[in-house]
Order: structure tokens, then sequence, then C-alpha cells
């Protein structure tokens, strides 16, 4: 998929007198989950934003590989970005949701594309015609991902994706991340589930007051024990 | 490949529009209120059916309803964005925010214009104006006000995105900025109607006026609805 790494580069954000980063460098590799956790007012959204670009660092730069990303670059469309709010528009069906989004990404028929993409994401039924209002809340998150994934986007974000879904709901999120990271994409997941991070995450960001408090890695899979202890020791240690 | 620009805008005001085809909420509220306005002024005024005065009358009440609901469309094209974040989606999307501006602004203005098109024949109607005697002059007027007073709101609507109280805002912020447009709209509608002056010099230079402001607001718009929408 890419084979280009995420550089955040002493990255610091401010809102008039408050620093909600500061100085923050992380490493985000592609085919690896990097969860970024964190205190409420940590600074995860903000960073987040920054990623997306769509908002401008105060201080600092991100790379995607050797390309510096900017607002308004053309790298937007390296970016899928999945959040709490499901981003489709509910007077529209999830087929035309999706075709409005192919178009304004631009995708060339992208008729079978979409086919393909409520089919994975368990929509191609009857559903796929009805508007994303009448869809339960795990449905409508379902619709998301397809519209993050549909252009083949090498960088996923997640903003708390699971915070309104069931277990079952969840449950598979998690299960669509891992394949999107076997598939080589860079994902960066922002959560205050540690329990769901432990199941999908190979790096742990600890953000603390707008700095980093805990970067690690692990080539094994964090057990929840494991989370639980690294975020409290990012957050006493720090 | 990102479509062209002009595709992106045809795209986006294409969604809202075809969202407001399913719902019609903006159009029923708007022509609503809009009616209720001018038949409550028709009431109130004394000379609403005088041959001389009702024409020029019905000029500013056509302007003065249409300020009082379009902050409505205004409101209700810019709100469905706030709705599940789709701006964000649209946002992260590699168009051009300029186009989701003129997106948003073709938008509005082609429902303000439809509602519009029903009060000036309320009005017509219940002021004695012959609404039909330039009928082509008075279109553009109504089309270039309309385009105006959008311009300028789609970004104040764009700027209260996530105020709580953004709809009692809306039009304490914008109609300050609008009246240049109001002011010529009306008064080149008023000599659109006017039956004594047959003399439509006065309209002309009101529609250079307009056209005029429309262009500052745009390219203004244009200039202010990156910084405003991303809240940066």
């Amino acid at each position: 998929m890419t084979t280009s790494h995420l550089h955040v580069v002493e990255v610091g954000k401010t809102f008039g007198r408050h620093r909600a980063l500061h100085r923050v460098s992380v490493d985000f590799a592609p085919g690896e989950v990097t969860a970024v956790l964190g205190p409420n007012g940590a600074g995860k959204s903000t960073l987040l934003a920054i990623l997306s670009m769509l908002s401008r660092p105060s201080t600092g730069q991100i790379r995607f590989g050797e390309d510096r990303l900017t607002p308004g670059s053309t790298l937007r469309r390296q970016i899928g970005y999945v959040g709490h709010e499901p981003g489709v528009y509910g007077d529209l069906s999830a087929r035309q949701n999706l075709q409005l989004f192919a178009k304004l990404y631009g995708l060339p028929d992208a008729t079978p594309a979409i086919a393909a993409m409520l089919e994975r994401v368990g929509l191609g039924d009857v559903r796929a015609d009805l508007p994303a209002r009448s869809f339960s809340r795990g449905m409508q998150q379902r619709l998301s991902l397809a519209r993050a994934l549909l252009h083949t986007p090498a960088i996923l974000l997640f903003d708390e994706p699971a915070s309104a879904l069931d277990p079952t709901g969840a449950k598979w999120l998690a299960d669509e991340l891992i394949a999107e990271k076997e598939a080589g994409r860079l994902v960066v997941l922002v959560t205050h589930d540690l329990a769901a991070a432990a199941d999908v995450a190979d790096h742990v960001v600890v953000l603390r007051r707008g700095k980093v408090a805990m970067d690690r890695k692990s080539s094994q899979k964090f057990s929840p024990a494991d989370m639980r202890d690294l975020y409290a020791e990012a957050l006493n240690g720090a | 490949m990102a479509p062209s620009f002009l595709r992106q805008t045809l795209l986006i005001a294409g969604k809202d529009l075809r969202i407001e085809g399913r719902s019609r909420e903006v159009l029923y509220t708007m022509g609503f209120s809009a009616a209720l306005v001018v038949l409550v002024f028709s009431f109130s005024f004394a000379n609403a059916t005088d041959a001389a005065q009702g024409p020029l009358t019905a000029a500013g009440v056509l302007w003065a309803s249409t300020l009082l609901t379009g902050t409505v469309a205004l409101a209700r094209v810019l709100d469905r964005e706030r709705e599940n974040e789709t701006i964000r989606a649209l946002l992260l999307s590699p168009i051009s925010r300029g186009a989701i501006y003129l997106g948003k602004l073709i938008a509005t203005a082609t429902l303000m214009f439809t509602v519009e098109l029903l009060l000036v024949v309320l009005a017509g109607g219940l002021f004695s104006a012959n609404v039909f005697a330039h009928l082509p002059y008075l279109l553009a007027v109504l089309a270039l006000g309309t385009l105006g007073f959008s311009a300028a709101g789609v970004v104040f609507s764009a700027a209260l995105l996530r105020s709580k109280s953004r709809e009692a805002l809306l039009g304490a912020l914008l109609f300050p900025i609008v009246i240049p447009v109001l002011l010529a709209a009306s008064r080149a509608t008023a000599c659109l109607f006017d039956p004594l002056s047959p003399d439509l010099n006065p309209a002309k230079f009101w529609t250079l006026f307009l056209v005029t402001t429309d262009v500052i607001y745009i390219l203004a718009g244009l200039w202010m609805f990156e910084p405003v929408v991303a809240g940066d």
C-alpha cells in the first residue's frame, strides 16, 4: 500500500494563550496501528486535526515520506477519516453518499467499487438504497468506514470511532482496523478505551498536557493489563 | 484525479439541492414565512392597493420579507453539514474550499430565488404592482440581490457553524453587512414597479451597483471561507 512514514516533527499548536501541543515528535509507520491515548485536553484531537490537515501547526512540521503536509495539499486525498460522528448525509442513501464522495475524489468508474464497499461493510442488500438517517448508529458507522476507504487512502485516521457502538459493532470495527493494517495502511487511532487500543495497537503514544508522555512500540500484542500499566506509568511519570 | 473546480462547485450545489428536494423543509418554511410577511404588510399599509404608491411599497415589502426569511435558507444549508459532521468529510476531500463556498452559495441563492418568484406574484397581486412589465429585468435584479445576500450570508453562516445561538447571531451580524445590497435591490425593484416613471435609468444604475457589490462580496467570501470554516 505505502512504504512512507508519517513524521510529526516538533509540532506545537497554540490557541491564543492556550498551548494545546508542545514539541510533539512521533513517527507513524505503515502496516502499523498507533493508538494515541491520553486524558481529556491532552491534545489528541488537536494532533488528529493537524494530521488530517484540517489545522495548521503553530510550530514544527508533518511529513509523509519526503512530502510536507500542509492545509490544501493534494496529499489530502491520501487520508481516510472516521470520527465519532459518521460524516454521512442522512437524506441520501448509503449508495448516494458513496457516489457523492467518489465524485468528489474524482474516482473513475466507481460503481463496482461502491458495490464492493457496500458489500464489505454489510450494507450491500436493500439497505444500500435507504436513506442513511434510517440506519442505526452502528450501520451509519459502517457507512462512514466505507466512505473513508472508498478512495483507498494510505493513511487512516480514527477518532473515537467506536464511542457509540455496541460491543458487536466495536468488535467488527476492530477487525476492520486490523485488516487495513495488514493491507499495509498506516492507521492512527485516537481513543480513551484502553482495552480497545490493546486489541489492535502495535504502537502506543500517550499524550499528557500537549506533550508526548510515552511512545512505545511492541512486536507483540499488548494485553489490556499491559496497556493499563503503560498508561498509568505515562501519566504518573510525566 | 480531482474533478475540475466547476464540477466540484456543481457537485456541492447539486448535493444540497437534491437533499432539499427530498425534505423541502427550507422551501416550505421559507415560503410560508415569506408569504405571511407579505400578507401582514398588505393589511398594514393603507396604500397597499393605491395604484401609485402600492407598487413602490411592494418593492420594499418584497425585499424585507426576503431579508427576514433568507436567513432560514442560509442557516439550514450550512446546518446540514453540522449534523453528522459531514463538514469534516467535505473538508477532508481533495476539493477546493472555494468550490464548497460557491456550491453553497448557488444552492442557497437557488432556494431563495425560487421562493422570491412566489413572493413577486403575491406582492404584485396584493400591492397592485405590474410585475410583468419588465419581467426579465426584474428577474435579473432578483437574482443579483439574492446572490449578494447569499454571498455574504454563506460566510457568516459558516463562521457560526459551531455556535449554539447561530440563528439569532446570524441576523444580527449579517443584516448590517447586506444593507447596500438590499438598498440597491429594493431601489431597482421600485423603479421597475413604478407605473408613473417609465425611465429605467435609475434601475440600470442600481443594477450596476448590485453587480459591483456582488463581485466584491463573492471575492471576499472566497477569500474568507477557508479560515472561517476551518475555525483554525
